[in-house]
């Protein structure tokens, strides 16, 4: 329980694999422009990191090692298709706005990096639960940004409004060039708390290895 | 089609619709592999020559085989195996005949393969029903398009290696925020409009 749990924090927080480890940037960058597109794409993407995890980490002793990035881009390709089908079956609207990004959940970094770095070497059921919680570190991560993007592009969230009519919308958190910078700013957030996080440790680390060389010092001294 | 209206395609592919700052498709290598102008028009080119020869080839594939069997919803199965194994070709081809250029592009040809724009390049062939002239056009110039955000950036950034920007802001957020000014004068060509 405690090693889900631990996963769990990995995918979400320590390793989010949008804000900490930087993979996936075009989606991120292209899809954010509303918190329901936000949401739409890391769910969509999460699925298929949950299945793929989960059919490469039952294949990964039959998968010969030379061609296994063909296979593993295989076997995404055809869950993305699957997603791709059924979004359109049951989300025709968010099928229609997403566009392009749906088939393009095959070329994501994310995918491919846990097949390779985790899916490939571990068992099925952890496999499962490391798709799911990346998904979601990738999905909040998405939500964040979209959240800020439309809150302060068009005084909405979710389509309500949310601002007073006072509030002039800033077109500019929509546009392209918007993304880039929502981005730079969160991500610099990050690793300011980050930072502060080491520095506190690097702190006490110092202290208590004061702390021993003088208590080291003492008994010296009493010999 | 006449030759006037090829032209006003591969003039809106390159800079009014850009790949990267107004589709973002190809931002992974945009905005990892920038560090220097040399390397960059390195990536550029070996992204053009892959996006223009996977144009021709996804568009064949998918109007010889996939449309008359039916099959277009494995279009994305389809196409990004034709694009693997292209550029697994390219690389052995290079290899034998080319080692200069080979050598010249390194890791970067294996890596074409995961180029989002590679593939949404073939995918938006088929969604806009170019034909033949038209597919192999856009290709190019889209990958043009990427030859040039990503050299005029990776010009940016060699400067910016000087700059000593406050702690939290260093790496990765100054590298979006630098890409954020230039998408903005990007911007100013979407109100071309013809």
């Amino acid at each position: 329980m405690n090693k889900i749990l631990k996963q769990f924090k990995e995918g979400l927080l320590d390793n989010n694999p949008t804000l900490v480890q930087l993979l996936g940037m075009c989606p991120t960058l292209a899809t954010t422009t509303s918190v329901k597109n936000a949401f739409g794409m890391g769910l969509a993407t999460t699925a298929v990191l949950i299945c793929s995890n989960l059919f490469i980490s039952l294949l990964r002793k039959f998968i010969p090692k030379q061609v296994r990035i063909a296979a593993y881009i295989v076997v995404i390709s055809g869950f993305v298709t699957a997603v791709e089908l059924l979004m359109r079956a049951y989300f025709y609207d968010l099928y229609k706005s997403l566009g392009l990004f749906i088939p393009l959940i095959v070329v994501n970094c994310i995918i491919l990096a846990r097949a390779e770095a985790f899916a490939s070497k571990n068992k099925p059921l952890p496999s499962v639960i490391d798709g799911l919680s990346m998904g979601l570190g990738f999905t909040l991560a998405l939500a964040l940004l979209g959240a800020i993007r439309e809150l302060l592009g068009s005084g909405k969230l979710f389509g309500y409004q949310i601002l007073p009519d006072a509030y002039e919308p800033i077109t500019f958190f929509i546009l392209p060039a918007g993304a880039f910078l929502t981005l730079g700013f969160l991500i610099a957030l990050v690793q300011k708390i980050r930072n502060s996080v080491e520095d506190k440790k690097r702190l006490q680390e110092i202290q208590e290895n004061r702390a021993a060389a003088e208590h080291e010092k003492k008994e010296e001294e009493m010999v | 089609m006449t030759f006037g209206s090829v032209l006003l395609l591969m003039f809106s592919a390159i800079l009014v619709e850009n790949f990267i700052f107004s589709k973002f498709y190809g931002c992974c290598p945009f905005l990892g592999v920038s560090e220097h102008p040399d390397t960059a028009l390195g990536m550029g080119m070996a992204v053009t020559f892959v996006m223009t020869v996977s144009g021709a080839a996804t568009w064949a594939v998918y109007h010889f085989f996939l449309a008359p069997l039916h099959l277009e919803y494995l279009k994305t199965v389809a196409f990004i195996l034709v694009i693997a194994a292209l550029v697994q070709f390219i690389e052995m081809f290079l290899h034998r005949f080319v080692p200069a250029l080979y050598s010249a592009l390194g890791i970067y040809l294996p890596l074409i393969t995961t180029n989002c724009a590679v593939l949404s390049s073939a995918l938006l062939i088929v969604q806009k029903e170019y034909n033949f002239v038209e597919a192999v056009c856009f290709g190019f110039s889209a990958a043009l398009g990427f030859t040039l955000a990503i050299v005029i950036f990776a010009g940016l950034r060699s400067r910016m290696t000087m700059a000593d920007p406050p702690r939290a802001f260093k790496g990765f957020p100054l590298t979006l925020i630098a890409a954020g000014l230039l998408a903005m004068a990007f911007s100013c060509f979407s109100g071309v409009q013809f």
